[in-house]
C-alpha cells in the first residue's frame, strides 16, 4: 500500500498546476472568448481525450495521470476539457473500438476539437431503464436505413449536432438484446424533429425526438447490424473514474459548512447543533468512501485485475449525496432556502435551491439507483435476474 | 499510487483464511465458548507459531517488524469466522508498551507478547460511553516505589484469560498505564451479548503496583491508543460484516418462496446490494486508516473517524438485515447469522461510537 506518486507523476501534476495558474483566470475575469481559447489550449496540451491512443489524436495517458489531471482540473474549478461530454465519454471510445477507418477519420477529430456536440438516443417513451427493449424501428432500403419511431429524455438534444442512436433492425429475435443496431445521425437530418422538454428546474436540456422516414446511410452504422447492444454496453463501460466528482463533492461539502456557519436554527447557531454536525460528518464519510473506493478500483485496474460493476457502488453514493446535500442545505435555510436567483432572501444566489431541483440529471441519468442495485446484486453477488 | 495489498499480504490473508476454515470453523468456535474460560490455548500456540502475534512488534524486540496494514489482514480474516482468539487485544497491548514503555519495559515485555507466552490486553476508559481522560476513574496513590490502586475497571476485554492487563489509571494529575497481573487481582466475568468477545471487570482495590510496572500515559498516547483500538475493531467489523453478507447472500439464492429464490425479489436483492455498498465503503476507509497508522500519522485521527464513524452504524444495520432477511431461521441460536448481529452490537461502542467519531470529524473539519 502506497499513496505516494512517482517523480514522473509528480512532475505531471506540477505541469498541470502551472498550466492552470497561467491559463485559468478567476471566474469573474473570464471574458467572452475565454472558453474557445481554453479549449484550444488544452487540446494543444493533448489533454482532451488524454487516455485515447495517439493514432487517434489522444495522448495514450496512463490511468494515474488521468486521475491527476481530473483531480487538478476539479480543484481549480476548470471548465470541461471539451464541449461534448458524451462525445468524449463514450461516443469517441465507441467509434475507436467499433468504427470503420472512415468513421474514425470523420468523427474523432471533431470530438477532440470541440467542434461537435453529441447526444445519446437511448431512452424511449416506454423503455428507459429497460433499455434493451427499444422499439424505434430501422428498415434497410438499399444502401440506407429508414428510421421511424421516437426517443425521449435525450439530454443535450436541443443543442447537439450529432446523435448516437439505438434502433431495432430485427423484431423477430428471441432475446431483446439482439436485433439492435447503432447509428450515427446528424441532428439536422430530414425527418428528425426535436421538441425540447422543460425539466423541474426550469431548464430545457432534454428533449423528445421524432423520426419520420429519416434516412441514414449504411456507412453511418457503428458496428455490425444487430450488434448495437454490444456496442452500447462496452461504450458505456468506458472507464468512469470518479476522482473528479469526488473533488467537486469535497468542494461542495466545504460550501455547505460555510452555509451552516452562517445560519441559525430556532435562534441558535446551526453549527453547534449536534444533528447538523453529524449530518455533515456523515456526508464526509460517504465522499471519503467514494474517494478510497475509487482508489482501490483504480489499483485493481492498474494491476490488471478484473473489475465487475464496482463503479455502481460509487454511483449509489453519488446519488444519495446529490439528493442529500442540497436538500439538507435548503431545509436548514428554511423559507430563505426556497428562494431562487433574484429572491431578496435567496441563499448563495439561489444556487442551493436551483441544484436541489437538478438531482435527476445525475440520479436518473446513467442508470437509476434501483438499476445500480440490480447490477450489484446480479453481477457481483450473483443473485438471479428479476 | 497503489491502494492494494502486497503479494506477501495476500499470502498472509490466504494463510489466515485457511486457518479459520480448517482449525477454527464455527463448530470449533462454539465448542470454545462452552469451555470454562473460553480460551483455546492450543490454537493460541498455533497462531503464535505462525507469527501473527509478532506482526507489529519491532524485530529488536523479537517481532516481525511489520505494520498495521498486515495486522488488519489477520484481524479481518479471523473476525470473518468470529474466531475468539484475542489477537486485537494482544496487538493493542504491544502497541501500548511500544508507545508508553521505557527501553527496559519494552525489552522485558514485548518478546513475551510477540511469542504469545503472555496474553495481554488493554483497557482505557471506565465510563460505558465516554472517550475522554475524564472517563478514567480508577485511582493510583503514590507510595514508596510504586502506587496503591483503588477502583474497579469495569470494561476489560479478554480479562478472564489475559495474563497481563494494561490498565489506564488516574494518578493525581497524570495518567498511568499499569501492568497488572491477572493473578494479583480479582477478575470477574461479565456476561455480554457477544460471547465471542469476553469481557471482564477487574477489582483493583488493595492492589500495590511497582513503579517498574507503570508507564506514563500521556494525553497524546491515550488518543493514539484509542485510534489504534478503533482501527483494530473496524478491521474486525469488515471481516464479520462480509461473512454475514456472504451467509445471507447464499441463503437468498437457495431459499425458495412463491416459487422463486428470494434473492430474485428486489426487496431482498436491493438490501443485499446496499449491504455490499456499505461494506465496500467502510472496508476502503478501514484500509486507509490502517495505512495512515503505518505511514501518515497526521492523517490518522480523521481516517479513523471516517472508518469507524461509517462502520458503526452501517454494520449495526447489516447485522439486523442479515438476520432479518433470513426470516425465522436467522433468529435461531443454532444458526450463525445471529452471532454476527451480536458482533455488530459489540463493535458499535468500542473505541467510540458513530456519534463520537462523527462529532470528531465535524470538529476536525472546522465546524
Amino acid at each position: 500500500m502506497d499513496f505516494e506518486y512517482t517523480a514522473q507523476e509528480h512532475s505531471f501534476r506540477e505541469e498541470v498546476k502551472v498550466f492552470l495558474k497561467e491559463n485559468l483566470p478567476p471566474k469573474k475575469e473570464r471574458g467572452k472568448n475565454f472558453l474557445q481559447s481554453w479549449l484550444e489550449k488544452v487540446r494543444e496540451k493533448g489533454w482532451v481525450g488524454f487516455s485515447w491512443p495517439k493514432e487517434y489524436g489522444g495522448s495514450d495517458g496512463g490511468l494515474i495521470e488521468q486521475t491527476i489531471l481530473r483531480e487538478e482540473m476539479a480543484l481549480a474549478k476548470a471548465p470541461p476539457l471539451g464541449t461534448s461530454f458524451m462525445g468524449l465519454a463514450w461516443v469517441g471510445p465507441g467509434i475507436m473500438q467499433y468504427g470503420t477507418e472512415e468513421q474514425k477519420k470523420r468523427f474523432i477529430p471533431d470530438i477532440l476539437d470541440s467542434k461537435v456536440i453529441w447526444c445519446t438516443g437511448y431512452s424511449e417513451p416506454n423503455h428507459g431503464s429497460d433499455l434493451a427493449s427499444i422499439q424505434c424501428k430501422a428498415e434497410k432500403d438499399g444502401d440506407q436505413y429508414v428510421v421511424n419511431g421516437q426517443k425521449i429524455w435525450t439530454t443535450g438534444a436541443p443543442f447537439a449536432q450529432w446523435m448516437i442512436l439505438l434502433v431495432r433492425t430485427d423484431f423477430t429475435v428471441k432475446s431483446k438484446h439482439e436485433g439492435i443496431t447503432c447509428l450515427l445521425v446528424p441532428m439536422n437530418a430530414e425527418g428528425l424533429e426535436v421538441r425540447p422538454i422543460e425539466n423541474m428546474a426550469g431548464d430545457k436540456h432534454f428533449a423528445e425526438i421524432f423520426f419520420t422516414d429519416m434516412k441514414v446511410p449504411i456507412e453511418n452504422r457503428l458496428g455490425d447490424e444487430g450488434q448495437g447492444w454490444g456496442v452500447t454496453v462496452s461504450a458505456l463501460a468506458n472507464e468512469r473514474s470518479s476522482i473528479g466528482e469526488v473533488t467537486q463533492m469535497f468542494e461542495k461539502l466545504e460550501n455547505l459548512k460555510s452555509l451552516v456557519k452562517s445560519l441559525k436554527i430556532q435562534g441558535k447557531e446551526a453549527a453547534t447543533d449536534p444533528e447538523v454536525r453529524r449530518t455533515i460528518a456523515r456526508f464526509e464519510t460517504k465522499i471519503a468512501a467514494m474517494k478510497y473506493n475509487g482508489l482501490r478500483y483504480l489499483t485493481k485496474q492498474i494491476r490488471g485485475e478484473p473489475l465487475t460493476s464496482e463503479t455502481s457502488v460509487n454511483k449509489l453514493h453519488r446519488d444519495s449525496l446529490e439528493i442529500g446535500m442540497d436538500d439538507f442545505a435548503i431545509e436548514l435555510a428554511g423559507q430563505a432556502g426556497l428562494q431562487l436567483r433574484g429572491g431578496e432572501e435567496a441563499i448563495d444566489g439561489g444556487s442551493w435551491a436551483k441544484s436541489a431541483l437538478n438531482w435527476p440529471n445525475v440520479v436518473i441519468g446513467g442508470g437509476t439507483p434501483n438499476i445500480q442495485k440490480n447490477i450489484i446484486a446480479e453481477r457481483i453477488l450473483g443473485q438471479p435476474k428479476d | 499510487m497503489d491502494f492494494g495489498f502486497s503479494e506477501e499480504q495476500n499470502i498472509l490473508r490466504d494463510q489466515v483464511k485457511r486457518f479459520v476454515k480448517e482449525r477454527c470453523p464455527m463448530s470449533r468456535v462454539r465448542e470454545i465458548l462452552e469451555t470454562e474460560n473460553k480460551f483455546d490455548q492450543a490454537l493460541w500456540n498455533e497462531i503464535s507459531d505462525l507469527g501473527w502475534l509478532a506482526l507489529i512488534v519491532p524485530e529488536k524486540y523479537g517481532g516481525l517488524g511489520l505494520g498495521w496494514v498486515d495486522l488488519t489482514v489477520v484481524l479481518e480474516e479471523t473476525a470473518s469466522g468470529l474466531c475468539p482468539l484475542p489477537i486485537a487485544c494482544q496487538s493493542l497491548a504491544a502497541t501500548a508498551i511500544l508507545l508508553c514503555g521505557d527501553e527496559q519495559q519494552k525489552a522485558k515485555w514485548l518478546p513475551q507478547i510477540a511469542e504469545g507466552k503472555a496474553v495481554g490486553t488493554l483497557a482505557l476508559y471506565d465510563d460505558p460511553n465516554w472517550i475522554s481522560s475524564d472517563a478514567i476513574f480508577c485511582q493510583a496513590t503514590k507510595a514508596l516505589n510504586g502506587f496503591n490502586l483503588t477502583g474497579v475497571k469495569p470494561f476489560v476485554d479478554s480479562a478472564t484469560f489475559s495474563n497481563w492487563l494494561f490498565l489506564a489509571i488516574k494518578a493525581e494529575e497524570e495518567l498511568i498505564l499499569a501492568k497488572v497481573e491477572k493473578d494479583q487481582c480479582k477478575v470477574r466475568y461479565e456476561p455480554t451479548m457477544d460471547e465471542t468477545k469476553i469481557t471482564g471487570s477487574v477489582d483493583l482495590n488493595g492492589l500495590f503496583i511497582n513503579e517498574s510496572d507503570c508507564m506514563v500515559l500521556s494525553q497524546e498516547n491515550l488518543s493514539a491508543l484509542t485510534n489504534y483500538g478503533a482501527v483494530a475493531v473496524t478491521s474486525e467489523m469488515v471481516g464479520a460484516a462480509q461473512s454475514l453478507l456472504d451467509l445471507t447472500n447464499s441463503y437468498a439464492k437457495e431459499r425458495i418462496q412463491f416459487g422463486k429464490p428470494i434473492g430474485q425479489y428486489q426487496g431482498v436483492k436491493h438490501r443485499l446490494a446496499e449491504m455490499f455498498v456499505d461494506i465496500e465503503s467502510f472496508r476502503s476507509l478501514c484500509y486507509y486508516a490502517a495505512w495512515a497508522v503505518d505511514d501518515s500519522p497526521s492523517d490518522v485521527t480523521r481516517a479513523v473517524s471516517l472508518a469507524k464513524g461509517y462502520a458503526s452504524d452501517a454494520f449495526a444495520q447489516i447485522g439486523i438485515d442479515g438476520v432479518g432477511l433470513h426470516g425465522a431461521i436467522g433468529f435461531t441460536a443454532e444458526y450463525d447469522a445471529q452471532l454476527y448481529l451480536k458482533r455488530s452490537k459489540w463493535a458499535r461502542p468500542m473505541y467510540g461510537d458513530s456519534n463520537f467519531h462523527l462529532d470528531r470529524l465535524a470538529s476536525l473539519g472546522g465546524l
